[in-house]
């Protein structure tokens, strides 16, 4: 472990913003990735239930 | 019975009939002409007149400038030969597509590269561009703007019959250019730091004989997709 | 869709089943594969997370900077990768002319331009304290911008094409052109940047790798791939779902 407490792993050395910018980008991304074919597989859940019929 | 042509004579027929009707319509071949001497002309313009300046950004106004003026026409290579069907009868002749193809890239060259190659160095003076550089500028503009043809062919055939052709064509079409971009530019850009640009305009050759080799192998596949 | 209506009867039912089998077994095959990447891609990324921000050490050059690494360096070989990748499963398609490639190529597209931006953005978040710039015209950096835009010449080109046919083969073609231009422009790039004397602090050649940090990007990484195989697997079986859908309407009338 390389930290002794919250503070000092949320600074990051002062680097801390740059850190978590990146790592926040990098999932917020992931995130809205996920998000917009979750909209789409549930559209096409509802082809496919129509047609089904 | 009509006499069987030789491929030889087929294809020089199909490069002097595009570059005869290219010519009859003028004021396409001047604009893309002229649109160089103007853009050129307008960074000095929207810069400052100090001549060390603008000798150190000529190779790079000067080489995107013959980029973007060779892109300008890309639309038309195949367009309007599409528009009155000659290009499916070329098409469907016994010759080879990929010669076809090769044969309007070289027409397209003729007409839209080549001629600014005796322009740009012109311009270059304008620049303050020493005649070491100015040599190397016309060289460097032989060998690239051929291959611009080459690779824009590919976009050209791509879009060919899709709306806004334009602006699509260079979206795909630039990021492929900037290899020449950058070698052509940097041969010019060696000579004026008073280095060899041997290698520049090597590497400049190796990226035409690529684009000699794959360019109209991919366009006459752009161009089957697209008539199918 | 044109040319079925010319085709013969016989000679139409024969196509179809050709055309349709292998996306038909696809599916569901696609369908149970998904939870286990999309599980194992969790696992590794919150391990490979743990082993970046509390088990690998500063470094004793970039500080605690350098734990950018663990999400850039991953996220910059995926968006070439998957281009590559992209542009493979579009040559497979034009030889074999077989739909479910062209719906490969499509479906990883995404993904590919999503890590080519988490890519840049990181970069140059790494850039800022290095740098002291949030840009430099360094040669990674630069190419991956022009991945960028081969990603987006790539969108737009599909998105002209209203001929879902043609729009697949031609940005089959674009693709390929583009993954046989990405090491001339990664090539053209390093050397412009030679001749101007670019950033010479790398994100990569700069920490002295300790084990453990190579590990967590490692980690990482597979952690990446899981997630990409399962995103693109759904986005495939979405897109079988809706072509197939639009056909059969077709059909209908």
């Amino acid at each position: 472990m390389q930290w002794h407490n919250v503070d000092e792993f949320l600074a990051m050395g002062g680097y801390g913003f740059y850190v978590w910018g990146s790592f926040g980008v990098t999932f917020a991304a992931m995130a809205l990735e996920l998000w917009l074919l979750n909209k789409r597989r549930q559209r096409v859940t509802q082809i496919v239930k129509q047609e089904a019929i | 019975m009509p006499k069987e042509l030789s491929t030889f004579s087929v294809l020089y027929r199909i490069l002097a009939r595009d570059i005869k009707v290219a010519l009859r319509r003028q004021s396409d071949v001047m604009a893309v002409f002229f649109f160089f001497i103007i853009a050129a002309s307008l960074f000095p313009l929207g810069s400052s007149a100090d001549p060390k300046l603008l000798s150190a950004m000529a190779p790079s106004v000067l080489w995107v400038t013959a980029l973007l003026s060779c892109m300008l026409s890309l639309s038309r290579m195949y367009s309007s030969d599409h528009a009155d069907g000659t290009l499916e009868q070329m098409m469907l002749s016994n010759q080879p597509t990929v010669l076809v193809v090769l044969m309007k890239i070289l027409a397209h060259w003729v007409l839209s590269g080549l001629p600014l190659v005796f322009v740009a160095p012109l311009i270059g003076l304008q620049f303050n561009l020493s005649s070491a550089e100015l040599q190397l500028l016309a060289i460097s503009l032989l060998m690239g703007t051929l291959t611009l043809s080459l690779i824009g062919s590919i976009g050209a055939a791509l879009t060919l019959g899709v709306h806004g052709t334009g602006v699509l064509i260079a979206i795909l079409v630039l990021p492929l250019y900037i290899p020449v971009l950058v070698f052509g530019a940097g041969a010019v850009n060696a000579v004026s730091i008073g280095m060899n640009p041997n290698g520049a305009l090597s590497l400049l050759g190796t990226v035409l004989a690529m684009a000699l080799v794959f360019a109209p192998l991919g366009s006459a596949a752009a161009l089957k997709i697209a008539l199918e | 869709m044109k040319n079925m209506e010319t085709k013969t009867g016989i000679n139409w039912l024969q196509i179809n089943w050709l055309r349709y089998a292998s996306p038909k077994t696809f599916y569901p095959l696609a369908g149970k594969l998904i939870p286990w990447c999309a599980t194992c891609a969790v696992l590794l990324i919150v391990y490979g997370l743990y082993l970046g921000l509390f088990v690998a050490p500063t470094d004793f050059q970039q500080g605690e900077g350098y734990r950018i690494i663990f999400v850039h360096v991953p996220a910059a070989w995926f968006s070439m990768f998957l281009y590559l990748l992209m542009a493979m499963y579009a040559g497979l398609g034009l030889v074999l002319n077989a739909r479910l490639s062209y719906m490969m190529a499509t479906a990883i597209a995404p993904t590919g331009a999503m890590f080519t931006l988490v890519a840049l953005v990181t970069g140059s978040l790494w850039g800022k304290p290095m740098w002291g710039a949030w840009w430099v015209w360094d040669a990674r950096l630069t190419s991956e911008l022009i991945l960028l835009f081969l990603y987006i010449g790539y969108f737009s080109l599909q998105a002209a094409i209203d001929d879902k046919n043609r729009a697949d083969k031609a940005s089959a073609v674009l693709a390929l052109v583009g993954a046989i231009n990405v090491p001339i422009i990664y090539f053209s790039v390093k050397w412009w940047n030679t001749l101007h004397q670019g950033a010479s602090v790398s994100l990569m050649n700069a920490p002295a790798m300790a084990a453990v940090m190579l590990k967590g990007m490692l980690i990482m990484a597979i952690g990446f791939w899981l997630y990409s195989i399962a995103v693109i697997l759904v986005r495939v079986r979405c897109e079988i779902v809706e072509r197939d859908s639009k056909t059969t309407m077709f059909r209908q009338d």
